[in-house]
């Protein structure tokens, strides 16, 4: 049976499923039928399993987690919070109500006294969960634990439970929550995890079930056959070949150069990035810098940053993206005011404007950087809407020692009207996310309206197309710099529709790389005419797969 | 019953919390015998109930009193001192 989702990337695994429960209801005040003895043998007998469980997980873990989890199970059988436990029961209280109240209590004295102290509060809140989801018979919240690798299958991830992802554990990601922009799907991009979001139906998908996590087809395939397991491990070898294939330019099959760069978000993914073949960087977020600080950070702060970036990637093209606040980043010191409608509110370049010192700054940060260093330093602006703002942001740039400044395309007004925008700069590069956000009228953290989502609909591979012409009319660059570079035909059809370079996450390269260089420039026309041709974005996949897979088939019958 | 009690200073570096706590409230549960520990002048409280034990908030310096009521108190007094006066933060 196959299970629809939105496919990360283009991996492919298999193993057995492993859920992550939710956070269980705080247990109900009401008075046990039970007496306060039997209460208490039911409560010591939770306690006693679930302190014998961390202390085998200890054991198993080694190292600096076996004393946290052995002092876990301390705190499971202290003997202090056992009295209290007992005096509670005393009242006529069911043990679940009085596991959590005696954990409660203790757990706010030591929130109470903050620091470290306020840390193990979090321990304790785990110990008391597992000890009522023993006493409930339901499986403990949080991330599973069963002793071998396994598919996670959750509702959707937390930052603080991807934070917790054991990567030797973890097969494939599948949630039945969530979008293409969910903290999931970028966790998994990029640590380059297999995942499928948004699959509603995997809810249905019990412990062991052995599925099949299929990225690039965005399914999983529950109780495969032996056929589709066997296909399944021939996919995750060639993969592994592919990834093993050396680390040329990006080209097509007619020699036509397309760079490949790598989007980060700070300087510790400069090494991976160039392990992966970019040939640069497309997309450097400097939001970094500026997350939880209550004031921008200092010129020479930033400029230390921005030193060390460039300096890894010396001779080579760095394209940095200014500060981009507002919607879903919010900063205290740029977005004050309460918006009712942020995504179309006062944020990237709109934001920066009204406060032209932060952008002063980090500008001339960006310039001295640049001129103690060799890399070949590209600065563009955030959610540029039109011309004016386009000229404004380079101007500036220029004044402030910047020599290439451009600006992205996110908006359907600065695609629209590419060639007056591309006259007024240096170059564009086209946040793809943002641009189907605006093009669909779909939020991108909202997963109800995730089937809006897709890069793939014709309206917005029509903006790609009508950037890409000003680019060609002009002889400007265009690059792309959202996700959907990262899908290997679509970034095909979007050097047909003229990008000149493609970023992506660094895990992606290697797909991209293979892909294109299976096909011509007047194959990558071809396809992306028959993908514009289409009604929705499903169909603009199918007809591209279509199209792409009979010239395929010349190629290999010509050779 | 024989009583035994001792008060020192904690030599690890961040208190009697995580390993350290755990280390001592270990050794005192595991030595059968009743023990107590003091923060300053602060009533005694159970030294194998971890809970007890951090909640204190005792810290590097701190000077604690510690008292073993059981067989064999004078040993057991001495090794749980030992722990005390050692820095397992290092």
């Amino acid at each position: 049976m196959q299970l629809q989702g939105i496919g990360i990337g283009q991996g492919i695994a298999l193993g057995p499923v492993a859920r992550m429960a939710g956070p269980l209801p705080e247990p109900v005040d009401r008075p046990s039928h039970l007496d306060a003895e039997r209460e208490g043998e039911r409560a010591r007998a939770s306690l006693s399993v679930v302190a014998e469980e961390l202390n085998r997980r200890g054991a198993q873990a080694g190292g600096a987690a076996q004393d946290i989890l052995e002092a876990q199970a301390m705190m499971a059988e202290d003997p202090t919070l056992t009295d209290d436990i007992t005096t509670r029961l005393a009242t006529g209280k069911t043990a679940e109500r009085a596991v959590f109240e005696a954990f409660a209590s203790f757990r706010d004295l030591l929130a109470g006294m903050g620091g470290y102290m306020g840390e193990r509060a979090a321990d304790l809140d785990d110990v008391a969960q597992r000890v009522i989801a023993h006493l409930l018979k339901v499986p403990a919240p949080g991330l599973p634990d069963p002793g071998h690798p396994y598919v996670l299958v959750a509702r959707d991830l937390a930052p603080a439970d991807t934070a917790m992802l054991d990567l030797d554990q973890v097969l494939a990601l599948v949630t039945t929550d969530g979008g293409p922009t969910s903290h999931t799907a970028i966790l998994a991009r990029d640590k380059a995890i297999v995942a499928v979001v948004g699959a509603a139906d995997a809810a249905s998908l019990g412990d062991g079930d052995a599925v099949i996590v299929d990225a690039e087809n965005g399914v999983v395939v529950a109780a495969p056959s032996e056929a589709e397991l066997a296909e399944a491990r021939a996919r995750v070898e060639e993969r592994k070949t592919r990834a093993a294939a050396p680390l040329t330019p990006g080209q097509l099959a007619d020699g036509t150069l397309v760079p490949l760069l790598a989007n980060l978000g700070s300087a510790d993914g400069a090494p991976a990035a160039l392990e992966a073949g970019a040939e640069g960087v497309g997309l450097f977020r400097t939001e970094f810098l500026f997350l939880d600080a209550q004031s921008a950070p200092t010129v020479r702060d930033q400029q230390a940053q921005y030193t060390r970036l460039l300096q890894a990637f010396s001779g080579k093209k760095v394209v940095v993206r200014v500060l981009d606040a507002g919607a879903d980043k919010p900063l205290a010191f740029l977005n004050d005011a309460d918006e009712e409608n942020p995504a179309l509110g006062l944020r990237g370049i709109r934001a920066l404007r009204s406060n032209e010192t932060i952008l002063r700054e980090q500008l001339t940060a960006l310039a001295a950087a640049d001129a103690a260093t060799d890399a070949d330093l590209w600065v563009m602006a955030p959610m540029v809407a039109n011309a004016e703002e386009a000229r404004y942001f380079t101007d500036l740039a220029h004044e402030l020692g910047i020599r290439m400044a451009g600006v992205m395309v996110e908006v359907p007004s600065a695609a629209l009207l590419a060639d007056r925008v591309l006259a007024a700069t240096g170059f564009a590069s086209i946040g793809t996310n943002d641009l189907t956000q605006y093009t669909m009228a779909a939020d991108r953290l909202l997963g109800s309206v995730s089937r809006f989502q897709s890069p793939w609909h014709p309206a917005v591979l029509s903006l790609v197309g009508s950037v890409g012409a000003a680019g060609r009319d002009l002889g400007k660059p265009v690059g792309i710099c959202g996700e959907a570079a990262a899908d290997p035909l679509l970034a095909v059809v979007l050097v047909g529709l003229g990008a000149t370079t493609l970023s992506m996450s660094p895990s992606a390269l290697a797909d991209v790389r293979a892909s294109l260089a299976r096909f011509t420039l007047d194959d990558a026309h071809a396809i992306a005419e028959a993908a514009l041709a289409a009604d929705g974005a499903a169909e603009a996949q199918a007809a591209a797969k279509s199209v792409a897979a009979g010239l395929t088939a010349v190629v290999a019958s010509a050779t | 019953m024989p009583t035994a009690e001792r008060t020192v200073r904690i030599a690890s570096s961040h208190g009697l919390h995580a390993r350290p706590a755990k280390l001592f409230s270990q050794a005192a549960g595991a030595s059968g015998a009743a023990v107590t520990v003091a923060k300053g002048d602060g009533a005694p409280v159970n030294a194998a109930s971890i809970l007890a034990v951090i909640s204190q908030g005792i810290d590097h310096g701190d000077e604690v009193t510690v008292a073993v009521d059981g067989d064999n108190a004078d040993t057991v007094l001495d090794q749980l001192v030992e722990l005390l006066l050692t820095d397992h933060d290092e």
